[in-house]
């Protein structure tokens, strides 16, 4: 009797679906909702965000200072990475997280509904306040997005918008962790052990610790230089006793399990996407648990070798070397790992499988440029120049962002129940993958040769890279459209799928058993997990 | 619109690869650098590299010969393993061994960076926003060094004048820092206002300027020359036009330089030495920053 009832409880929901209008967005509890939300959130401010990229390329093209002020050009760098860290690439991830979690626990929805709702929203009031900011008297954030004081106290009214917009940011990540947590250790299926977890549920509830470990910690740093501008405070002022030092080790605390909140979920995304277009298990997926236990922990010990530069003693340079230099094992191990999942497959080459196959291949290039500045003597030389900006947009833009692209044409269909149009995702992954190489790779060559980073015009002998790197970005971000285009195209229709989408992905996990497109509430029963 | 043009008529080049500058290693690679510290850094630099394009060769060959061999469109059928402890073990331990052996020659280059002892000459590096001050404290001579005035019409928005007919552009400084050839130098670093970065590539190190922090670093230059760097941390609107040029002169020229700016000093009472009488405050705030930190 109760089943039946249940049954039809389900098939009504399935029927009349949501509210409509704007007011179901604005009120939804529903992972799926927010889970787009996020998404659509996230691509909207990879798009602001690669455009103010092509404003700082632009007037890099060539030497001379043809388009814009150096200091709007120090703004475009500054607003450029808060926009990408904590508007596209980190919702994306969480975006991720709302609509595929549930789906891959067997979950009705997250755990804290409400909450769910209003970190989503919290995020536009921050990015709204972030993008005012710009119009400020004095000029957006300039001070690059790490927001060193003293030069940060520089700024003018657009400072406190700017630390305001990071507060609310950071309180919604910090539920959106929560959230995260709670739903993973309760909502499980039955016989869904902690290691038969997906490996993206995995990497999410290891970041989301992460998140809860270091929001708090910059939310106080930049409380500080709140209280240090307007209420006569010197915590990072020398004339008074302070220490300007003292916020850059804050920050890095912060910072560099940061940078680990943006790619373990990157990790988790591909360690799905391999398997299933290998039509293999994962190699070694206990050790992949396990080593990206290992770098969280390490995360939190490494964080002054953004610093090598700032006069630390010895002990602390040798420390923060050879801590960093330990990263390289797990991740290796991570690398070795999915290579080894490939070996003896079955592989086929749909688009989420290209990107992750470009993600194999280029964030492990911007591993060994890191691998390159954990040797401290020679970070006096990479420090603060070109080198530094082509490693870390190796890990985020082919790395990241690569793997947040390879789960939404994974998942899409499983999301719109149709499939993309895959001659144009393709032509998007080839223009995409040539296209960063041509935009970053030069800037290796500039960093050693000496360019220092966050500069709006340069010597002449740096000239010939740059243009190159500049023509990579124009067409980096001029693919990008299409990326969007694919979407909207899917979102409105193309070819049906079945609940699997790829070959027997069942066995691959949950999300499969569901029909495509996933209803509105799915898994009203928690499957039970064998 | 000549730049227009002129971009437009460079990117041809570009593309076939015609630029005969882009050719050059030095233009792609870090510089050996004229000091020991910079010499070795270039071989640590090297040795890592090459390294990492070991592995980088080893793994991708095994992606590689991966995805053009095990393809579903070949037939090729799934192996059905999970894991093999041996072979983790193995790719676990070696990268290990590899590390250790990066680390042992990187921590003797750090040690020897940090031995500042027994310098012949010590200069005091002030960083403002946007010009370095270099005082050569035992000496009682300072001045300021800001961007020659050729590069600084140059970089001004629109200004017409064509970048590549500047000589050094944005590279060249009206003062250059001078210091003696063969030398060892011990560089006292600071900075007034926010923070910058002194760097110069060729003696293989830069050095946070900091308010309120005396950073030391040293370097030792073999031989006679111009050498050029900038400021390495941003530090404002104008972080970009700040450069560092020092000239590295045979003992009997430095001498007889720093001679010459003492005369000069003590025949007018300049406004150099009233600004080190203002900015003397601050340094005493960093002094004692300094001694309790010790």
């Amino acid at each position: 009797m109760s089943t039946t009832h249940t049954q039809a409880h389900g098939h009504a929901h399935d029927d009349h679906g949501p509210a409509r209008g704007f007011k179901r967005w604005l009120t939804t509890t529903n992972h799926k909702d927010i889970g787009t939300m996020y998404l659509v959130f996230s691509l909207v401010m990879f798009l602001l965000g690669g455009a103010m990229a092509l404003v700082i390329r632009a007037e890099l093209f060539m030497p001379g200072m043809q388009l814009v002020d150096p200091g709007f050009f120090n703004t475009m760098t500054t607003v450029h990475a808060l926009i990408m860290v904590f508007g596209a690439v980190m919702p994306a991830t969480v975006g991720l997280a709302n609509w595929m979690i549930p789906l891959q626990i067997g979950a009705p929805d997250m755990a804290l509904p409400r909450m769910n709702n209003f970190s989503f929203w919290l995020l536009v009031a921050a990015f709204s306040l972030l993008i005012l900011s710009l119009f400020m008297p004095g000029g957006g954030p300039a001070a690059g997005w790490t927001l060193y004081p003293p030069l940060v106290l520089q700024t003018g009214d657009a400072l406190p918008l700017a630390i305001f917009a990071i507060h609310l940011a950071g309180a919604s990540s910090i539920m959106g962790a929560i959230n995260i947590i709670v739903t993973i250790m309760n909502l499980r299926a039955p016989g869904m052990t902690l290691l038969k977890m997906p490996l993206f549920v995995w990497t999410w509830l290891i970041t989301a610790y992460l998140l809860i470990a270091v929001m708090p910690v910059f939310a106080g740093a930049v409380t500080m230089l709140l209280t240090d501008h307007f209420f006569g405070t010197t915590f990072f002022a020398a004339a008074g006793g302070g220490d300007p030092v003292l916020y850059q080790h804050i920050f890095w605390f912060f910072g560099h399990p940061e940078v680990y909140i943006m790619i373990l979920p990157a990790f988790g995304i591909v360690s799905e996407i391999i398997p299933t277009f290998s039509r293999k298990p994962l190699f070694g997926y206990d050790a992949m648990v396990y080593a990206t236990a290992s770098i969280a922990f390490l995360s939190f010990i490494v964080w002054a070798h953004h610093m090598f530069t700032v006069g630390m003693p010895l002990a602390g340079e040798m420390f923060f070397m050879l801590s960093t230099m330990l990263i390289a094992v797990p991740t290796g191990v991570k690398v070795f790992n999915w290579t080894a999942t490939m070996w003896r497959g079955s592989l086929s080459f749909e688009t989420p499988m290209l990107f992750a196959l470009a993600f194999l291949f280029l964030f492990t290039i911007g591993g060994f440029s890191g691998l390159m500045m954990a040797i401290a003597p020679v970070d006096f030389q990479y420090h603060d120049t070109y080198f530094i900006v082509a490693h870390f947009h190796y890990v985020l833009v082919p790395g990241a962002v690569f793997a947040i692209m390879a789960g939404v044409y994974y998942w899409l269909p499983k999301w719109t129940g149709h499939m993309y149009d895959e001659k144009l995702s393709k032509i998007h992954f080839w223009a995409s993958a040539i296209f960063v190489n041509v935009l970053f790779f030069p800037q290796h060559f500039l960093g050693l040769a000496g360019m220092p980073r966050r500069i709006p015009d340069y010597s002449t002998q740096f000239a010939d890279w740059n243009m190159v790197s500049s023509i990579g970005a124009f067409g980096f971000g001029l693919s990008q459209l299409l990326f969007v285009y694919v979407i909207w195209k899917c979102a409105r229709g193309g070819r049906n799928v079945s609940a699997e989408v790829w070959d027997d992905a069942r066995v691959h996990g949950l999300e499969w058993t569901v029909a495509s497109p996933a209803p509105y509430h799915t898994f009203d029963e928690a499957p039970v997990v064998k | 619109m000549k730049m227009v043009k002129r971009a437009f008529s460079a990117v041809p080049a570009l593309l076939l690869g015609a630029s005969p500058a882009m050719a050059a290693w030095s233009d792609i690679n870090l510089r050996v650098g004229v000091t020991e510290l910079s010499r070795e850094i270039y071989g640590l630099h090297m040795l890592i590299l090459w390294v990492c394009v070991a592995i980088a060769v080893a793994v991708f060959s095994v992606m590689i010969y991966s995805i053009a061999t095990f393809r579903k469109s070949k037939g090729a059928v799934a192996a059905t393993f999970d894991h093999n402890t041996k072979a983790e073990v193995i790719w676990t331990v070696i990268p290990v061994v590899i590390l250790v052996a990066m680390a042992v020659p990187a921590a003797k280059t750090l040690v020897k960076i940090d031995d500042a002892r027994g310098s012949e000459l010590t200069i005091k590096v002030t960083g403002y926003q946007w010009k370095w001050q270099y005082e050569y404290v035992d000496h009682g001579v300072s001045f300021f060094s800001t961007l020659a005035r050729s590069s600084d019409e140059a970089r001004q928005l629109d200004s017409g004048i064509d970048p590549g007919s500047v000589e050094h552009y944005l590279l060249e400084v009206d003062n250059p820092l001078v210091v003696p050839q063969g030398r060892k130098v011990r560089v006292l670093i600071t900075a007034n206002d926010v923070i910058h970065a002194w760097w110069v590539p060729d003696f293989g190190m830069k050095k946070d300027a900091i308010p309120g922090y005396i950073n030391e670093m040293w370097f030792r230059a073999d031989e006679p020359g111009t050498y050029r760097g900038q400021c390495a941390e941003l530090c404002g609107r104008d972080h970009g036009f700040m450069p560092v040029v020092v000239e590295v002169k045979p003992q009997a020229e430095f001498d007889a330089w720093l001679e010459a700016q003492k005369s000069a000093r003590q025949a007018a009472a300049s406004p150099a030495a009233q600004t080190a009488q203002s900015g003397n405050q601050i340094e005493t705030v960093a002094a004692l920053r300094v001694a309790n930190a010790e």
